[in-house]
């Protein structure tokens, strides 16, 4: 039965009882003016409810006992004679809920008489001769007749009355019940702690049933907690209807195990998620008629989603019988967004691939739509899913279609957690984030070994990045080789949590953390244990921020990409820290090194006076930062390597120093070629190096470098290109500028940064770039209220007449080629004066 | 000496040699407290947190709170419960003075020479025989994190 209805139902046969008292009440004290005015608001509730519905019959006969109840509030005497016509009235009314209850509409027939009476009741002002009301009463019985013949199916379904075997119960309730039992299952807990340390203790066998009965009226709460996952469904179809209209397509939706039930704050949080993913299969996964029927399938596409029980879990499938995922163009993609390159993609298997779709800003649509291709959405599809200890998984079959498995607890308020210790204090960790657990101690099978001042364990022939749990909660250093390995996930990255020992798991009720406490991200709540003391609950994801983004690379090609931006955004940027030439420290963003190398000194070639190393089978040049610095005369050189697009230069230094997170904030400015200037890292004074001076020194046409002017203002700039290599490499350049920068890959992540309320004061553009174009984006940009008049600077390769004609007429206010650097920082600096000017 | 004085009762407590009130209305319970869990990461201003029966009471050290100097180690505090917000806090104070009744009428403003961090949290002074009477804004001293922040 549509809930609606059910619910329509449960609450108007409520309702009706009520009247019906309150009538009998207001008969005997007709001046009682508030047993009218709860009346009138029942029947007027029941008449606005049954027209929402689409409930004719039952609406107009509220209506018309609404009208006469409304003449008593208005001071009509109150007769008998209209009781009774009200009350055969509600009598009706409840037999025409019953038809409905049975047969989920409303029953045929006409209730003229009854609307008759009323209305004449309320058009008079004294009692008139009225019918006998026996003939009323036979009214309902000549309906039950009327319907006797289709009444057979309904009497089965009387076994399952909604309307007396359901009340209705606040949430609030529900959920105090839930914390009550929650701290039941705690004290049971402790008594059981208590009685394990007494052996023969007269309590065991009274303890053990009041243990078996609490397990019982926890699961018994949980339950009214419950709601069928179809709720979340509900709309789904509605949605895929409309998606078909605007992509032309034609999409059943199956629901399989629509009743299968989880807790309603879960439900509520897997809502979005599901809406999301379905939106995408019917977007990308089923193909349009046409192809449809040339691949020999049905024209109409199918989404099927099905739910059920597993252990504790609920899993939820969203499929479709669409196309599949695309390994190629995902795999072409992932290296085109410097997710991951050529060689490490070609060992990977392709379900392991498909997995990039859930990489943040990843998408593979070649044109934008407004349903998807965005490239935002699958990421926060699995964040959220995460958010509440679940898992995302995807089979793709080409050509036979996609599924993506949902797998999601059944309930968050009661967890297994596993304790451990770590600098002498206690914590919990949700088991459903601990992947793994391993030993790790000198002597043994797996040992903690260091790169650097990294820590790193050996896993299945792969390296396991480790944070020891002591550093990141600053309880001390003391970095020991002994100690448990809690393996755990966040995203894509896997990574352990080194602690000293760990106990064993625990059912613990999460509590919210404290307001004072809850700016810490380390932490996801407290909870009380069995022995009554009270310990923080660990979140991997607060903990895998410290690995920050040295870590998050888990690839040799520098850290994720996809990062950048925010850390332009953020401020926090990782830093490569390096000595050369002189003792004062350097650095430069390690998003911008794509890898560190030491390099035989032997092999290192002079032509020209040039240096150069043969590498990756080309000839790459070799560059020092000033004179200072000379190369070594034999042993390993240092060098870090610079790609972009298959040309790479390697940058000579003396040793690599660490690596760092800190704000990159230029302090002053550097008249010295090749230093942008000077900012405090980590508390010393550290050149940032300019990589921009060195390129066009490698190979001249990189481009080319002037001074910079850094006068300006703090501006915001939206920097749009879709080569991640660029915007590293001119976000600092700008931001060397005084310019606040955000840079984004694409056209259509540029509209979404200004859409999101961010004041912008300036956009620079590159113009080649896929799905949408600096030009399209110029285009957009103006027909967007309130930013038509943000200065667009255009960042091009091809200055051609044309391109500048096509430019102004989509209203680029400047041009400049893409390596004329100076030229961008004029461009930028006259575009802002012209925002003071305006201001 | 008056008609008709307001009076309120306040809860004392010293810490420091310093005497404090708290609005005896704001003062949930006391309770000397056991196996409090400090919390890594969090300020010097929150002690911790511990169990008072099944609620989770986050202990703010009114030592640091109120910028004096700290106790000494083997020295048991006590606790003033509070709830704000449906939460429930304990401040950790040296020890707990007699709960006093004294007219609103009475109370003077902060002198202007007080110590910036006191005169953050306090509503105003008493004078008491012998002794001065800091009368605390209950809020205004469970706002720590702002305090924090600022410091």
């Amino acid at each position: 039965m549509d809930d609606l209805l059910r619910e329509f139902l449960t609450e108007t046969n409520e309702n009706l009882d009520r009247v019906d008292s309150e009538l009998v009440r207001f008969e005997r004290e007709p001046n009682n003016v508030e047993i009218l005015g709860n009346i009138f608001r029942l029947v007027h509730t029941v008449k606005g409810t049954c027209g929402f519905l689409g409930l004719p019959r039952l609406e107009r006969l509220a209506h018309a006992a609404e009208t006469l109840m409304g003449k008593f509030r208005d001071g009509m005497p109150v007769t008998a004679e209209a009781v009774t016509v009200i009350l055969f009235t509600i009598d009706r009314i409840k037999v025409i809920l019953d038809q409905l209850e049975a047969h989920q509409k409303e029953p045929d027939g006409s209730d003229g008489d009854l609307i008759d009476d009323l209305g004449r009741l309320a058009l008079q002002t004294k009692p008139a001769p009225r019918p006998a009301p026996r003939e009323k009463l036979e009214e309902p019985e000549q309906l039950e007749a009327s319907d006797r013949a289709v009444s057979h199916r309904a009497d089965d379904e009387r076994g399952d009355r909604v309307a007396s075997h359901s009340i209705r119960v606040n949430v609030d309730t529900l959920d105090y019940l839930m914390t009550t039992v929650s701290e039941l299952v705690l004290t049971r807990n402790q008594l059981l702690e208590i009685v394990r340390r007494h052996e023969d203790s007269d309590f065991k066998v009274p303890l053990q049933r009041l243990s078996n009965v609490t397990a019982e009226l926890q699961e018994g709460v949980m339950k009214t907690r419950m709601q069928p996952i179809g709720n979340a469904w509900q709309k789904l179809p509605r949605v895929v209807r409309d998606l078909c209209a605007e992509l032309d397509k034609s999409i059943d939706v199956e629901m399989h195990g629509a009743d299968t039930e989880l807790d309603r704050q879960v439900l509520e949080l897997v809502k979005d998620p599901l809406t999301h993913l379905v939106r995408n299969c019917a977007d990308h996964g089923i193909e349009s008629a046409a192809h449809r029927v040339a691949a020999g399938k049905p024209e109409a596409g199918t989404i099927r989603l099905t739910a059920y029980h597993q252990g504790g879990h609920i899993i939820i499938e969203v499929a479709d019988d669409g196309r599949g995922l695309d390994v190629a163009r995902i795999r072409a993609k992932a290296i085109e967004q410097g997710l991951a390159s050529a060689a490490e993609l070609a060992a990977k298997s392709d379900a392991e691939i498909c997995n990039f779709i859930f990489v943040p800003g990843f998408t593979t649509a070649t044109r934008v739509t407004s349903i998807s291709g965005r490239g935002v959405g699958m990421d926060v599809v699995r964040a959220n899913i995460e958010q509440i200890g679940g898992t995302v998984d995807l089979q793709s079959v080409p050509g036979a279609g996609t599924k993506f498995t949902i797998k999601i607890p059944l309930t968050l308020a009661i967890v297994s957690a596993l304790i451990m210790e770590s600098a002498g204090e206690r914590f919990a960790i949700p088991q459903l984030s601990v992947l793994e657990l391993v030993r790790a101690s000198s002597g043994g099978e797996h040992r903690i070994e260091h790169i650097k001042d990294a820590p790193v364990l050996r896993l299945r022939n792969k390296l396991l990045p480790l944070l020891y749990l002591k550093s990141v909660l600053q309880l001390g250093s003391g970095e020991g080789e002994d100690g448990f390995v809690v393996v755990t996930q966040v995203g894509s990255q896997i990574f352990g949590i080194v602690v000293d020992s760990v106990f064993h798991t625990e059912e613990i009720v999460i509590k919210p953390m404290s307001s004072k406490l809850s700016h810490i991200a380390a932490f996801s709540g407290t909870t009380i244990l069995g022995d009554g003391s009270v310990i923080m609950i660990i979140d991997p994801k607060g903990i895998a921020q410290a690995l920050g983004r040295v870590a998050q690379s888990g690839r040799d090609d520098g850290p994720d990409r996809d990062d950048r931006e925010e850390a332009w955004a953020d401020d926090v940027v990782s830093l490569l820290v390096f000595r050369a030439g002189s003792h004062q420290p350097k650095a430069v963003p390690l998003s911008l090194v794509t890898r560190l190398e030491e390099i035989d000194c032997r092999k290192i070639e002079i032509s020209d006076g040039r240096h150069l190393v043969q590498y990756r089978n080309q000839l790459m040049p070799l560059l020092r930062i000033d004179t200072q610095s000379n190369l070594k005369q034999e042993g390993a050189q240092p060098i870090l390597v610079f790609s972009d697009r298959g040309r790479s230069m390697g940058l000579v230094v003396d040793e690599i120093v660490d690596i760092v997170e800190d704000r990159l904030n230029i302090e002053v400015a550097s008249e010295q070629p090749g230093v942008l200037g000077y900012a405090v890292v980590k508390g010393n004074a550290t050149e940032i190096i300019d990589i921009g001076h060195f390129l066009p020194q490698a190979f001249a046409d990189w481009f080319r470098r002037r001074e910079l002017s850094t006068d300006q203002l703090q501006r915001r700039v939206l920097l749009v290109d879709d080569s991640a290599f660029f915007r590293d490499m001119l976000a600092p350049l700008i931001k060397a500028a005084g310019c606040q920068v955000v840079a984004v890959g694409s056209g259509a992540e540029a509209l979404d940064a200004l859409k999101s309320q961010k004041r912008f004061d300036l956009v620079v553009t590159d113009i080649e770039m896929p799905e949408m174009d600096g030009f399209a984006l110029a285009e957009a940009l103006r027909a967007m209220p309130g930013i038509a008049d943000l200065p667009v600077i255009a960042i091009t390769a091809m200055v051609s007449a044309d391109a500048i004609e096509r430019g102004r007429d989509v209203g680029f206010h400047d041009f400049v080629a893409k390596f004329d650097r100076a030229g961008l920082i004029a461009a930028i600096k006259e575009q802002g004066s012209d925002i003071d000017r305006a201001a | 000496m008056d008609d008709n004085p307001q009076l309120t009762d306040y809860v004392t407590f010293a810490t420091a040699e310093q005497i404090f009130g708290l609005p005896i209305a704001r003062v949930q319970e006391v309770f000397r407290p056991t196996r409090i869990t400090r919390v890594p990461l969090a300020g010097a201003q929150i002690a911790g947190v511990l169990n008072l029966r099944g609620r989770i009471v986050t202990a703010i050290d009114m030592r640091s709170r109120l910028g004096l100097q700290a106790r000494e180690a083997d020295a048991a505090p006590m606790a003033i419960g509070i709830e704000s917000r449906s939460e429930s806090f304990g401040l950790l104070v040296d020890a707990l003075g007699e709960v006093l009744r004294l007219s609103d009428s009475d109370i003077e403003a902060n002198p202007v020479n007080l110590d910036r961090r006191l005169a953050g949290v306090s509503a105003g002074v008493h004078r008491l025989d012998g002794q001065l009477l800091l009368v605390l804004d209950v809020d205004r001293v469970l706002d720590v994190s702002t305090e924090a922040a600022a410091a």
